[in-house]
């Protein structure tokens, strides 16, 4: 479970969200939406540990995030950044491994048991058959399921993604995101992720919350946050909902 | 099966580095071998050719080591360990030590001053490129580094001037063109200690080095405090390096080149690249000494004249290379 208390968060000066109160669920797939800069990233760095907040408090189970380790928290929680790169051509499992990472001491090699773990990863996300190719030489979509198999790897409760169908075509988000539904039933995961298609966060997220202007202006159910008037007044478009929940953009608001 | 490619990799280069210590050790102006039972050659043999050679590999082993960190730490395969204005703020240190003609007092000064200058530079750099938020910023630190060095040659510069004494100005050179003339026991031992020391240290830090190539937030994610790393990493290096530059003024590429064709041969994990790096960084600077060495025999030519002419055209095929679309580093 993740709950966030009066949380304020913000960078120096500026403030991105004020009087955050949130509640996630064990178990649950936690969508976030909301306009560019509203806040999506911010909220999940602060979930991550990354970014402190400046007042309120952030709990995973009933542990202060604050008052724990960063090895501590990579042990409870997994993030994988928007864009993740990498600065030298490491082969598929070499990267996977290192999911491992906060679960051994420095002079520690990895057991038996590590390599079962970061197998079954790559299992899970179906990329053990690339195994020993090198990450340069996957397309956007195998590599989005790699970055997925490292998180798995570090065999988290909670797992953070940011954006995690950006740069993938249609059959690569839709793809990925069913994997991760499954992956949140299977491997018993608390996810949280934010998306920019509301069609997606439709079909796929168990709750949502819709973050504007430094507010969750709603949350909860999918089908009833994301309707005409909310979106409109996030967004300033217009937007009319079809039958089997489709939303379709008319114009801007 | 990886694990057994490592272990091959290095036995290769040991026994490589091996050949490489023999030969450095029976070449040069007069040819000895270590069953010579010649009296003059062997003094030869352990007072000059023998800490000359050790401290070729040694001072190679660790610009390899440290261009490998540096490359890792930084995340661009053409980053090297003088990168930061280290160089330049050694030459300077120890510039400024023969002009003031310190050294009449105690030798031991122009090295000691080569390392202060160094870690001075090292110094300004990090504290210009830290930011308010205490991140640092990859490229204001690299841009510091390039202001800085720019700096301290206009130092060394006038300080050649000011010298003015053509044995003076001699002396400096010795330390913008790198060589290993100056060698013995002492500096084998002190140079030894260090690498061996935070040569250890690193490799400890391999894994977390594999973890960085993901990028500093990735690495977070993974349990490791980012900040932290790197200023450990920045001083093990830049505490190396100023120990090699110390006796051996700068000697450029080794760091840039030597972990860049290892990287294409062992792979890029830190944890076989690492010590792959130091073992080939002293394979090449042994053959370069050599050469140094015997080339115009009895002179003898600064190394950093050698390692420049095989590293700058090399540093220029690699730009070229990563020129083309679709080859990454």
């Amino acid at each position: 479970m993740i709950r966030l208390e009066h949380v304020r968060l913000g960078y120096d000066g500026r403030l991105v969200l004020r009087d955050l109160e949130l509640e996630i669920a064990s178990g649950e797939v936690f969508g976030l939406v909301g306009p560019n800069g509203s806040g999506k990233t911010t909220l999940l760095r602060a979930i991550s540990g990354r970014l402190s907040p400046q007042a309120g408090a952030i709990y995973l189970d009933c542990r202060r995030l604050s008052e724990l380790s960063s090895q501590e928290i990579a042990r409870e929680l997994a993030m994988l950044e928007q864009e993740i790169s990498c600065s030298f051509d490491f082969t598929v499992r070499e990267i996977v491994e290192l999911g491992r990472l906060p679960h051994r001491a420095r002079w520690q090699r990895l057991s038996p048991q590590d390599h079962e773990i970061v197998t079954r990863a790559l299992r899970l996300t179906d990329t053990l058959q690339f195994a020993d190719r090198s990450i340069g030489s996957l397309s956007s979509g195998e590599r989005q399921r790699v970055w997925l198999a490292l998180a798995l790897a570090q065999e988290p409760k909670i797992l953070l993604l940011d954006e995690p169908t950006a740069h993938l075509d249609l059959r690569y988000q839709l793809e990925i995101l069913e994997l991760i539904r499954h992956l949140a039933v299977t491997e018993d995961l608390t996810v949280v992720l934010s998306l920019h298609d509301l069609n997606l966060a439709l079909r796929f997220v168990d709750r949502l919350a819709l973050l504007s202007e430094g507010h969750v202006i709603a949350c909860g159910d999918p089908e009833t946050v994301l309707v005409p008037h909310t979106i409109e007044r996030a967004y300033r478009v217009r937007v009319r909902r079809l039958e089997g929940d489709w939303l379709i953009p008319e114009g801007v608001a | 099966m990886k694990r057994w490619k490592g272990v091959l990799a290095l036995s290769s280069l040991s026994a490589l580095l091996m050949g490489a210590l023999a030969l450095g050790i029976a070449l040069g102006a007069v040819p000895v071998s270590p069953l010579d039972k010649d009296p003059t050659n062997r003094l030869i043999l352990l007072h000059i050719r023998l800490p000359r050679v050790l401290l070729a590999a040694l001072v190679g082993g660790a610009l390899g080591l440290c261009g490998a960190v540096m490359q890792g730490l930084f995340r661009n395969p053409l980053a090297d360990p003088y990168l930061l204005g280290i160089a330049s703020g050694a030459t300077a240190g120890a510039a400024l030590v023969i002009a003031l003609h310190l050294e009449v007092y105690y030798w031991g000064f122009v090295p000691l001053g080569a390392f202060l200058g160094g870690v001075l530079a090292v110094t300004i750099v990090y504290r210009v490129a830290q930011t308010r938020w205490a991140r640092l910023d990859n490229y204001a630190l690299i841009l510091s580094g390039v202001a800085l060095a720019a700096l301290f040659s206009a130092v060394t510069s006038f300080l050649l001037f000011y010298a003015g004494a053509a044995h003076d100005a001699r002396r400096v050179i010795f330390w913008i063109l790198g060589g290993l003339g100056g060698a013995q026991w002492l500096y084998v031992l002190g140079v030894l200690g260090t690498l061996l020391i935070v040569g250890a240290t690193l490799v400890l830090f391999a894994r977390e080095l594999n973890a960085l190539a993901l990028g500093e937030e990735m690495a977070a994610h993974l349990g490791i405090e980012p900040r932290h790393l790197r200023k450990i990493l920045l001083f093990a290096v830049t505490l190396l390096t100023a120990v090699a530059v110390a006796v051996s003024g700068t000697i450029g590429f080794v760091g840039l080149i030597v972990p860049h064709i290892l990287r294409l041969i062992v792979g890029p994990d830190h944890r076989v690249l690492l010590p792959a790096s130091a073992l080939g960084g002293a394979v090449l600077l042994t053959l370069c000494d050599a050469v140094a060495r015997t080339v115009l025999a009895p002179a003898e030519l600064p190394i950093g004249i050698i390692t420049a002419l095989l590293g700058a055209p090399f540093f220029l095929f690699l730009l070229r290379r990563r020129a083309q679309p679709g080859v990454t580093l």
